[in-house]
This record gives structure tokens, C-alpha cells and sequence, in this order.
């Protein structure tokens, strides 16, 4: 119970807006949520939920302008990581918390060796010299399936799988205590997207590490996630363990979601898919932002915002129906 | 049932200054008018390749492709085909003409097969095609940027549509979407073919969407069918070694059950100048000798069930 008192991370109320000529994207809003050490927690939601923008809020990475964090906390063993200094938010990316990107053909630099580029993290935060942090290198490599003898190659000499591994390889070569990975394997075939979860999933257990996996596929979650977080228009609209979200599923959405999934053991002819599609960061619905869509619908769902409530230990739910 | 379509030992070959690339390495499959044949295999494998030869989209090295009992392998004017058959595109963001308002990507294929000459009957059956996929009439002088995904995939649907034609390839059309819209999609799709007869030949990674689509499966490994039959009797006795690997790692959306994972090592091989023998051998875990020796041939194992494997009597206990 040590480790539920004092999570690693600790999201609090977190509001991030962008700021365009088209008006305010709001795109997260007040979110908040624990992660404890060596735990996964999955952060699922469609285009536009806003998981990658808390995911970059997390890492001190939200681009400003546009971006703004309007309020909130993120605290990484009770430190503020949002009142951290410019020099100070550079050591602890890479270091503390360091991120999987979705597209590893664009994440890694086309004109550096993939040795080079895990060296630098290394040379960086762990002040190695050169030759030791390409020794380092060399280990990574291996450690992540790739033969020590193509540190010297580039990029583009490389599948997408094992580009992702490279980027899996730079973002665990200092061992940090959390580590997002957004998308991670989205962009690859699925029979290497089992070999690339099934590496995070080992390296994670072996280090300890605390990870946040964003995706939109329910499928991946189970995988390799303890805890769920449902994204809808930037908010969490229901978290909980893994059996509490997928067996006693309570949010409307998170039903839609769950019908609209063809599945692979039931034949079912018609899916049931959620009427309607997802509302502008722009111009949110009044009320809960999920109303419009929302099957389950009452009068008072169009004026009043639900807030967070908590059916059993752990499971939380924003909807009036269980307030 | 009637034949739509039949495809003989269908080839693609590029030339690349490595080799010879077999895109498409002698395919036979055949439809019948008003089923889907689902088409699964992971990137490389010669799926689209396949869906665009078959349309004539592009021209085969060698086979035949027999559309409604005619030859058309070689046929010229590619116009009539149009009218018969349609493809549905992946990318309903690149595959949608960013300066044409929705109303004129709709009526393009009907202004060129000069099916109206009228401009109010043209302006009624876009509406009418647009009504058929649920896209609202406002919508019409909307261009394709200011459009979400799902509805740029209706106006694609729309047009492939608007010749009322008899077989549509549906290459990956909801891989870009968002579940919620993935579902939508799919019911609109089988809904069309209830009520039109249409045949599907429906292209896809995904195998739980193909499950759900199809009447028949085949599945694809760099360039060459492995696996064929009905879809139902693929996921129950599923007896290729690929698919098997295909078929455990699929992450489902369900706690209860945890699969016994089948992870393959190894990645796609190169499709240029494949070597002689098995083409999944190098990542199989049952692989013997004659593998590396002569490639298996598509064989019916059990009625109907098609495979192409040396071991598929042994790995199975047939």
C-alpha cells in the first residue's frame, strides 16, 4: 500500500489549450490520474482525444506558443516537473521520463548512425565518454534483438520494426523510471508488432519502469497494461484496472467503443458502432461532451458537466448516470 | 453459385534495378456475384497489387482475369470496365481531389460516362448517392479538407457508386479511421451489398475486420496465396503455419481468455529474386529440408480448405 501513497507520477487537474487563429483547442482538460512504480497504464481514445498532447505535457514538450498549460500539476516523486527550468526539464527528458514515438521511420535522424544516436543519450545524461557510451550502445543493441555489428549503420538500412527497436533502445539507454510510448507500434504489421510489445513488455519488467502506453487499439492494452484510462474530447471519461474497465464496463463511450470492434470469436452480423463523430476541440458541446452522441442520453447531460466519480476502489467514472 | 469473377494464375513482376521484383506470383481465386472475398496479409505481401490487377488498374505479366464469363486480361478500352467494376481506396485524404467540392468528385465518373445530359437529373442522383451513404445533402458544396475522415470515406464510397457497379475492391477502406467510424463504415458496406447484390473483393491487415466482412478468406505471404477457405472455417481450423502465427497474435479487445502466443521470429524476406522453396520457411518453426528445396503448391486439404505446405498433414494430424 507504500507504493499507492506515493506514486511515481501524479497527474493532477491538468488543462492544456492551444492557442490558434481559429479560436481555443481545448485540448485536454483537467485530467488527472496516478501511475505507480512498475506499473502500465493504458491511455486509449480516438484521433483527437488528446492523449498525445497530455503525453507532451507529461515530458515538459508541449509546444508553446501555441500551446499553454492553463493549470495543473504533474509531479515525478512529488517534484513539479511543470516548474522545472529550462536547463533543468533538458536532464530530466531521457533521464527520469523519455518517449517512444509513433512513426520511427521520422523519429530517428536519417544522416546519423543508429549507434550515434544511442550514444548521445548516453554522453548526455550519463556523462560516458565516447567510447564507452558506444560501447553502451553496442548493449542496447543487442538488448532491444538487433546484432551488435549494424551499430554503424543508418536508418534507412533498416526495417520499420527494427527502427522501432532502435528508438525502444534510445529511449531505455538511461534507464528511466517512466517512460511513455505513444503509438508504438501503430505504424508496424502485426506479427512484428507482437515481437515489438512483447520486447517493451520484458524490458520494462526487468527495469522496473513505469510506463504510459498510448493507443486507440483495446486490443493492445490487454497485452500488456495493469491500468486503463479512457480518453474523449481531453478528458479521462473512465479509468480503472484492466478488469474493472473491460468486464464492468460503465461509460457510454466506453461501450461504444467495445461495439464497435468486430470480433474475432462471436459472429455478430451488425456492429454497433457510436452514432455520430467526434465533436471539435474548438467548439465542445455544453454540458457533458459527450451528450451529443451518447445513446443514453438525459435532459441534464446538455447542461451540467459530470465529474469524476468513484464506483469502486479504483474505478472511476465522469457520467451523470453514476453520479 | 455464379462465377462474378475468376482469376487465373495471376503474375506481377517489376523490374528493379536489384532484380526482379514478384509482387503478385501466380494467384487463382474465383468470386461469386453478391460474396466478399477478404484478402488479409501484412505489408509487402501483394495484397493491393493483386486488387488493383484484377481491376485492371495495371497491367499483369501473366494469367488470365475472366470478369462475367469475358476474357479481360488484355482488353483496351478500360471505360466499359469502369462501369462494371470500382475500387474503394485506402487513404480517403489522398485519394480525394483536394480542389473538386464533394458534389463534383460525385458526379465525375457520371459526367464522363455521359450517363446525364441534364444538369438537374445529375444534381438529383448526386444527392441520391449521397443519401445512400449517409452524407447530408448540406454537404455538397463542401470541399473534401473540411470533412472528417469518416465522412471523406462515404464521398469515396459515393463515387464508386455512381456506376452502379457489380464488383467493388475495397482496398483497406477503414484503415485510416477511428474505431467508432471503422464501425459505421463496415454496416454501411454489408448494408449496400444486401440490398444491391454487390461483390466485394475486400482488402485488409486486419484480420478481425476481414472475419467479419467476408464469406471467403485468403491469406497472403509475399506475393503467393497460403491459405484459402470459408472464414469461418479459417479461424476454426486454421492450418497453415502462417496464419497460425497471424492468427495468435492478434491483440483482442478481451481479458478472459490470454491466447498461447505464437510469435514468429524474423521479418518479411525480400520479394526480389525469391529464392526457390517454401517463402515462409526462413521464419517457420516446423520447417524441414524440402522446404528450402521446392515450393509447396495450393492444395485442398479438406473440401474447400485450400493450403501450401509440405508439413500441413503433420503439423496438423490430418
Amino acid at each position: 500500500m507504500n507504493d499507492k501513497n506515493n506514486p511515481l507520477l501524479s497527474v493532477r487537474n491538468l488543462t492544456i489549450h492551444y492557442i490558434t487563429d481559429d479560436g481555443l483547442v481545448k485540448a485536454v482538460n483537467d485530467i488527472s490520474f496516478d501511475l505507480e512504480k512498475g506499473k502500465t497504464l493504458g491511455l486509449v481514445g480516438e484521433t483527437g482525444a488528446g492523449k498525445t498532447t497530455a503525453a507532451f505535457g507529461i515530458m515538459n514538450l508541449v509546444p508553446d506558443p501555441p500551446g499553454k498549460i492553463i493549470s495543473g500539476e504533474i509531479l515525478i516523486n512529488g517534484k513539479d516537473i511543470l516548474k522545472l527550468k529550462k536547463n533543468e526539464s533538458k536532464k530530466y527528458r531521457g533521464k527520469v521520463a523519455s518517449m517512444i514515438l509513433q512513426d520511427p521511420m521520422t523519429a530517428l535522424n536519417p544522416i546519423i548512425t543508429v549507434g550515434e544516436q544511442i550514444a548521445e543519450v548516453c554522453r548526455l545524461h550519463d556523462k560516458l565518454s565516447k567510447a564507452d557510451a558506444y560501447i553502451k550502445a553496442a548493449q542496447m543493441l543487442e538488448l532491444v534483438g538487433i546484432p551488435s555489428d549494424r551499430i554503424d549503420e543508418y536508418p534507412h538500412q533498416f526495417s520499420g520494426g527494427m527502427k522501432q527497436r532502435v528508438v525502444i533502445a534510445i529511449a531505455l539507454a538511461c534507464n528511466p523510471q517512466l517512460l511513455i510510448a505513444d503509438e508504438p507500434t501503430t505504424a508496424l504489421d502485426v506479427t512484428i508488432q507482437a515481437q515489438v510489445l512483447s520486447l517493451i513488455g520484458d524490458l520494462i519488467k526487468k527495469y522496473e519502469t513505469s510506463m504510459i502506453l498510448i493507443t486507440h487499439d483495446l486490443g493492445v492494452v490487454t497485452e500488456i497494461c495493469d491500468k486503463v484510462a479512457i480518453m474523449y474530447a481531453g478528458q479521462i471519461v473512465e479509468t480503472g484496472d484492466l478488469e474493472a474497465v473491460y468486464e464492468h464496463t460503465k461509460h457510454p463511450y466506453t461501450k461504444g467503443l467495445f461495439g464497435s470492434l468486430p470480433s474475432l470469436s462471436a459472429k455478430a452480423h451488425r456492429l454497433n458502432p457510436i452514432y455520430g463523430s467526434m465533436p471539435d476541440p474548438t467548439n465542445l458541446p455544453n454540458g457533458c461532451a459527450f451528450h451529443p452522441r451518447c445513446p443514453n442520453k438525459m435532459p441534464a447531460c446538455e447542461n451540467r458537466a459530470p465529474t469524476n466519480t468513484e464506483l469502486e476502489s479504483g474505478h472511476f467514472v465522469r457520467c451523470l448516470l453514476y453520479e | 453459385m455464379y462465377k462474378l469473377l475468376e482469376v487465373k494464375d495471376l503474375k506481377k513482376y517489376y523490374e528493379t534495378k536489384n532484380g526482379l521484383l514478384h509482387a503478385v506470383d501466380g494467384v487463382s481465386f474465383s468470386i461469386e456475384e453478391g460474396k466478399t472475398l477478404g484478402v488479409v496479409g501484412e505489408s509487402g505481401c501483394g495484397k493491393s497489387t493483386l486488387g488493383r490487377l484484377v481491376i485492371r488498374l495495371i497491367d499483369a505479366t501473366d494469367g488470365k482475369i475472366i470478369f462475367d464469363g469475358k476474357d479481360i486480361t488484355n482488353v483496351k478500352s478500360k471505360g466499359s470496365l469502369r462501369k462494371e467494376m470500382q475500387i474503394i481506396f485506402q487513404d480517403p485524404f489522398s485519394s480525394l481531389n483536394p480542389r473538386m467540392s464533394v458534389s463534383q468528385i460525385i458526379e465525375e465518373p457520371l459526367k464522363i460516362h455521359k450517363l446525364y445530359y441534364n444538369k438537374a437529373e445529375l444534381r438529383s442522383k448526386v444527392r441520391e448517392l449521397m443519401d445512400t451513404v449517409g452524407l447530408a445533402c448540406r454537404l455538397e458544396d463542401f470541399y473534401p479538407h473540411e470533412l472528417d475522415g469518416g465522412r471523406r470515406q462515404r464521398i469515396g464510397i459515393a463515387r464508386a457508386l455512381a456506376l452502379n457497379p457489380r464488383f467493388i475492391v475495397c482496398d483497406e477502406p477503414v484503415s485510416a479511421l477511428d474505431v467508432s467510424i471503422q464501425a459505421q463504415i463496415l454496416n454501411l458496406m454489408m448494408d449496400l451489398q444486401e440490398e444491391r447484390c454487390f461483390t466485394y473483393m475486400f482488402i485488409s491487415h486486419d484480420l478481425s475486420v476481414v472475419k467479419h466482412i467476408s464469406d471467403e478468406i485468403m491469406v497472403m505471404y509475399l506475393g503467393l496465396v497460403v491459405e484459402k477457405c470459408k472464414a469461418d472455417e479459417l479461424f476454426e481450423h486454421t492450418l497453415h503455419p502462417y496464419s497460425k502465427a497471424l492468427l495468435s497474435v492478434i491483440p483482442e479487445a478481451a481479458i478472459k481468455k490470454k491466447k498461447q502466443k505464437k510469435l514468429i521470429q524474423g521479418e518479411i524476406t525480400s520479394p526480389i529474386n525469391p529464392k526457390p522453396g517454401c517463402r515462409f520457411a526462413a521464419r517457420c518453426s516446423y520447417a524441414g529440408d524440402i522446404c528450402d528445396k521446392a515450393a509447396p503448391e495450393l492444395k485442398e486439404v479438406t473440401p474447400d480448405h485450400y493450403v501450401s505446405c509440405h508439413f500441413v498433414n503433420e503439423i496438423n494430424s490430418l
